[in-house]
Formats: structure tokens, sequence, C-alpha cells
């Protein structure tokens, strides 16, 4: 039997979202104050593990983590990812958020879950990337 | 062989977590000061950043030395870790043989070296069981 998609279908619809449409859509906090939060992302890399951030984001993508250390902040600069959504409820150290506003890292926390982050981003056009 | 048109060293504390990823963001702001294509600056960038990540997991200690010549940029990575057996077998992804208090840090997955490898335009790896190891990586640029 033929799968239904491919991957390639998948990250091809170029779809994208501001991040205060992302913040009202996952009902987000902004810990990091006076971000500009008319940035566009079309792409989310979603996981804890940050070496698959490194492989696979693009310049420019969301990345959701449930990481809060201060690696996740340092991974988001090093792969210029757009902005970070802490999942789960998690809020990271203030010295955290102080980082990244230092590299101008737009940051959010929100009390859904990983899969739920990624269903309703999903389900308003934005896809990963492989 | 070309000349060096810079050259930075930099020390590597290993096992501090808090400090891993710092001299990846001072090669990070050198090169975009150099005026280095953001695309090239980003591979360099993920070399850098998960051999720093690498050191710190494994390493008392290490060294990365940046260099810069008019056609590559070129680092290398020097630790006095445990060395790595099975280069081949640590070079596919998903190997890996951190313990999980390293993951619960993001990482540790098996994705470093393939990253590393993957970002470069060579690559190399030199390993002594209980010495340690040092990785060359070489980016092209066409500043």
């Amino acid at each position: 039997m033929q799968p239904q998609w491919r991957a390639s279908d998948i990250n091809s619809k170029g779809v994208s979202m501001r991040l205060d449409e992302i913040m009202e859509l996952l009902d987000c906090e902004l810990l990091t104050t006076d971000s500009d939060l008319s940035i566009e992302v079309t792409e989310v890399v979603a996981t804890d593990g940050m070496s698959e951030v490194l492989a696979f984001a693009l310049a420019g993508e969301l990345m959701v983590t449930g990481l809060t250390n201060i690696q996740s902040i340092r991974t988001a600069d090093i792969a210029d990812v757009n902005a970070v959504v802490y999942c789960r409820g998690k809020r990271p150290a203030a010295n955290v958020i102080e980082f990244a506003k230092l590299k101008q890292i737009p940051v959010f926390a929100t009390d859904l879950v990983m899969f739920d982050i990624c269903g309703l981003l999903y389900q308003k056009g934005l896809k990963g990337v492989s | 062989m070309a000349d060096i048109l810079m050259r930075h060293d930099f020390d590597v504390q290993g096992r501090n977590f808090d400090k891993a990823g710092e001299v990846s963001s001072e090669i990070k702001v050198i090169l975009k000061g150099l005026g280095i294509d953001s695309k090239i600056i980003r591979r360099v960038v993920v070399v850098s950043f998960e051999a720093e990540m690498n050191v710190t997991m494994y390493a008392d200690k290490g060294t990365i030395v940046f260099e810069l010549t008019d056609r590559n940029i070129l680092l290398t990575i020097s630790d006095e870790g445990p060395g790595i057996p099975d280069i081949e077998q640590a070079l596919q992804e998903g190997y890996s043989t951190a313990p999980d208090e390293m993951r619960e840090l993001g990482f540790g997955f098996g994705m470093g070296l393939p990253n590393m490898k993957k970002n470069s335009d060579e690559f190399e790896i030199d390993s002594v069981v209980a010495r340690g190891t040092t990785v060359h990586a070489r980016i092209g640029h066409n500043a």
C-alpha cells in the first residue's frame, strides 16, 4: 500500500504565523518582555533533544521544548531559531530568561503539552522540518 | 598551505554545563563581525557547539582553536577525555554512550558527531582511548 503522504508534501505549504498569533493560539505567557511579536515563523521544531534542533532546525523556526536550562537558549541562538515555547507549564530560571533577552530571542511559556502544541500549530498550517 | 588570517584559542572547562556553549557564542559573534554568510556561520557554530558540549560532557578539559584563511574556517577541538574506541560506530546517528543525566540536559542522543560531520566540508577524528580526542573540521567560505 502506498503512503497517503510524503515528508516532502508536508513541508511544502509555506504558511506563516506571527508570534502574537501563536501566543494567543497556545495561551502563552511572554517571558521576555519587549520582544518583537510581529516576527513570523513557517516551521516548527519540537523536541527536548538539543542536537535535533541543531540537526533539523532552519533559521527562523519556532522551537517547542520542555527543556528549560540555559542550553535551550544557547541552542536556539546557535541554530538561529526565531522564538522558543516552553511546554507543559515549565518555566525557566530568571538567568535563562535574562540570557534570552540578551540574545534577543522571544521566549514563551504555556501549560499545554508538546503534543497538543504541535497539533494546534499543524492545524494552522505550520510544518516540521526533516 | 593558505595563510592564517585570524586565530583564536579557547579553553573549554569539562563538566561545567553553565558555561558550555560560551565559546561557540563567541565564535558566532566573531564571524558575524567579519560579515561571513549567515548559512556558513550556522554550519561553523553547530560544529563548534556540538564539539564544545562533547568536551563538557566527557572530558576534564579541552581546547577549541578557530582559524580563518581566505577560503576556509578551520576548527580544531582537542580534549583530555576518555577517547572513542570505535569512531565509525560513534558517527552513526542515534549511537550514544551518554548517561541519563546528560540526556536530561538535552544532549547525548547520538546526534553530536553526525551533526558535526554533516556541517563540515572536511571532518576528521583522531582518538586514543584513555588519552583524548582531537577533531578537525573545515568549512569553506566565500567572503
